[in-house]
């Protein structure tokens, strides 16, 4: 056992059992975890991307002791979750984004204060600590407010706060930021790193299928598709495996029923995404080198296809997303609604 | 052990104090008290008008006393019992906070009781205003001199202990099942209204039913209650006629440690499960 290391897992597993309502005995299998082996240490802000259904929820209630695996273990803080449950959650927190939960006839503050209360903290600390979490999330005018009279994006602030406010030596962030409007996604994010800055020997494991904020806030990132995780490691590494490719993205009039298969059959091509854009449509290019791009163009004007705006530009974790999965992630998210009935 | 009794009751008191501000969260504190009051009198008298039609108000007849102080007792059975088991949904579904609760580091079962302190407090003002009522306008016969007090006490203890027991038992049931079955504190409320000889001896009911009656503690507490404020009008019916009081009360002490036991493995078991099968924080929407 590594006690340096926050979170340890080994060939984790779950398999979710779901019974037909008409028939019992007709049963379906979601594989939601498969094999996932993550080793992350202390004091890293350590991101789980992935798209709608990856199983990024489904780990971080296994790791909280809310959820027992069906395959392997995994521990926290050094204690295994299904076993010594106990020892866990009096250092862990989680906080969930997108839903609004808490007691509406508490003020914020005593919302807050009795959260603090269940982990045994004196009220004083309590106080002192709600009232500069409050104001550092830029909260501080509503903390007499009940909680009932917050807007969503107010009461998930207030949400943040329950979960930093314990001082967990291990916070878990499930998609922290959904539903939240610019500006206020940005102070989340924002206050989750200057937390860790002032602690840090806290530990973050954070989920998003925000592309940004994975590469803008974490130290590592594991992109996790349909249960597997498929790469993990700082986003600058994960970048690096395309840097010899070069990536342009072309703004195209009309395709004139050019398709990605035909681009991708010119030698060099190594990956040609093409999205209808109001008005003309954007191809996104991998080539192995620049030297390729021009067959690209003369394909396009033979097909009388005008290129409106062509630029290079660095990878990002979309395309670290897309080359591992083969496409992009908002159309890896569409496999949900298909299997749903 | 020391550490494990600091949480047991660090759980209990913040919930109570959640449980209270729950339970108190009327803007108007007038319209609180009236609508405590309203309720329970209001159930009190479509049993009085019932009983008068069926008897020609026949109310001077030792059954009227049995049948209103059983109905008045049974509150508890509402708000002790349902109380208890009501926190789970309420926290599931309305106030989305029971995984945020089941991953802090707290006794789950001692958190639920916390929560039905308050119930117990309000059901308590709902059996006193019913009692008074029975009292000052339906002669209900109360003499506090001929009252057993150490009786009617120690009854009411056990017998609270008893309905937060099974209220516990329910409650580890409810964590399992969805929402849809939120109804089933109200459900099994109603069934031993029937079943504990709340409003007519258990002799009334089929020869088959009556084991269940006699396995429920509500029929030996209720029984209980009446020998205590009645005295031996309370023995007009033989249901229980042969067991003395303190035979009564060994029967409902074991039955409480009984249910204590069984909603410590019921707890166990249904934890168990939840945790296996994903449905801790699972709400209705899914
Ligand atoms: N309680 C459950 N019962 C059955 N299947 C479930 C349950 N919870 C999740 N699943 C399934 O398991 C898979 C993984 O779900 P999970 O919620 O972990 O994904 P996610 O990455 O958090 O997605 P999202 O971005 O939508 O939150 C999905 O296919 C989902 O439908
Ligand atoms: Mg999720």
């Amino acid at each position: 056992m590594n006690t340096d290391l926050a979170i340890e897992t080994h060939n984790l597993g779950r398999i979710y059992t779901i019974r037909n309502r008409r028939e019992r005995r007709v049963r379906r299998e979601i594989v939601a975890l498969q094999d996932v082996n993550l080793q992350i240490p202390r004091g890293e802000l350590f991101g789980l991307l992935g798209p709608n259904g990856a199983g990024k929820t489904t780990l971080i209630k296994i790791l909280t002791t809310l959820l027992a695996p069906t395959s392997g273990w995994a521990r926290v803080a050094g204690y295994d979750v299904v076993r010594e449950p106990q020892k866990i959650r009096p250092r862990i927190n989680m906080v969930s984004g997108g839903e609004s939960s808490g007691y509406g006839l508490l003020t914020v503050r005593e919302n807050l204060w009795m959260f603090a209360q269940f982990y045994g903290l004196p009220s004083r600390e309590a106080n002192r600590r709600i009232e500069e979490l409050l104001r550092r999330i830029g909260l501080e005018d509503r903390i007499h407010t009940k909680s009932s009279d917050l807007s969503t994006g107010l009461r998930q602030k207030m949400n943040i706060v329950r979960g930093f406010l314990t001082d967990p030596e291990i916070l878990f962030l499930d998609e922290p930021t959904l539903g939240l409007d610019v500006n206020a996604a940005r102070d989340v994010r924002r206050f989750v790193r200057e937390w860790l800055d002032v602690h840090p020997d806290r530990t973050v494991l954070l989920t998003t299928h925000y592309m940004v904020e994975a590469d803008e806030l974490c130290d590592r990132v594991a992109i996790i598709n349909q249960g597997q995780v498929l790469a993990c490691d700082s986003p600058e590494n994960l970048k690096r495996r395309l840097e010899r490719d070069a990536l342009f993205e072309i703004e195209i009039t009309s395709p004139n029923g050019l398709t990605g298969a035909i681009l991708e059959a010119i030698p060099g091509v190594r990956r040609a995404l093409l999205t209808e854009t109001n008005g003309g449509a954007r191809l996104d290019l991998t080539l192995v080198a620049d030297s390729a791009l021009p067959d690209v163009i003369s394909v396009l004007t033979e097909r009388s296809v005008r290129v409106r705006h062509l630029t290079k530009r660095e990878p990002t974790l979309e395309d670290v997303f897309v080359e591992l999965v083969g496409k992009p992630m908002a159309e890896a998210e569409k496999r949900e609604d298909e299997d749903e009935p | 052990m020391r550490r494990q009794w600091d949480t047991v009751w660090r759980s209990f008191r913040i919930a109570t104090w959640l449980g209270w501000q729950i339970e108190s969260n009327w803007t108007d504190p007038f319209l609180f008290a009236v609508y405590s009051m309203i309720k329970p009198l209001a159930s009190a008298a479509i049993l009085v008008v019932m009983y008068g039609v069926i008897t020609n108000a026949r109310f001077e007849n030792p059954v009227f006393p049995y049948i209103y102080i059983g109905n008045a007792f049974y509150m508890y059975v509402g708000s002790v019992m349902v109380g208890v088991s009501w926190a789970v949904i309420d926290d599931r579904e309305h106030y989305r906070t029971l995984k945020y609760l089941y991953i802090a580091p707290i006794r789950i079962p001692a958190y639920w009781l916390g929560r039905g302190i308050a119930r117990f407090l309000t059901g308590s003002f709902a059996v006193l205003i019913t009692m008074a009522a029975g009292v000052l306008f339906l002669r209900v016969p109360f003499h506090p001199a001929e009252v057993d007090w150490p009786l009617f006490l120690a009854s009411l203890v056990l017998g609270v202990a008893m309905l937060a027991m099974m209220g516990l038992v329910l409650a580890s049931i409810s964590l399992m099942i969805a929402h849809h079955f939120f109804l089933i504190g109200e459900a099994v409320a109603g069934a031993l209204y029937l079943l504990s000889g709340a409003i007519f001896p258990l002799e009334v009911l089929p020869p088959w039913l009556r084991p269940l009656g006699f396995a429920m503690p509500i029929t030996y507490w209720l029984e209980l209650i009446r020998r205590a404020l009645l005295g031996d009008a309370a023995r007009a019916f033989p249901t229980l006629a042969a067991f003395s009081n303190g035979q009564l009360l060994g029967i409902l002490g074991g039955l409480t440690v009984l249910f204590g036991l069984i909603a410590l493995f019921a707890f166990r078991w249904c934890d168990y499960q939840a945790r296996e099968r994903g449905l801790i924080d699972m709400t209705t929407n899914y």
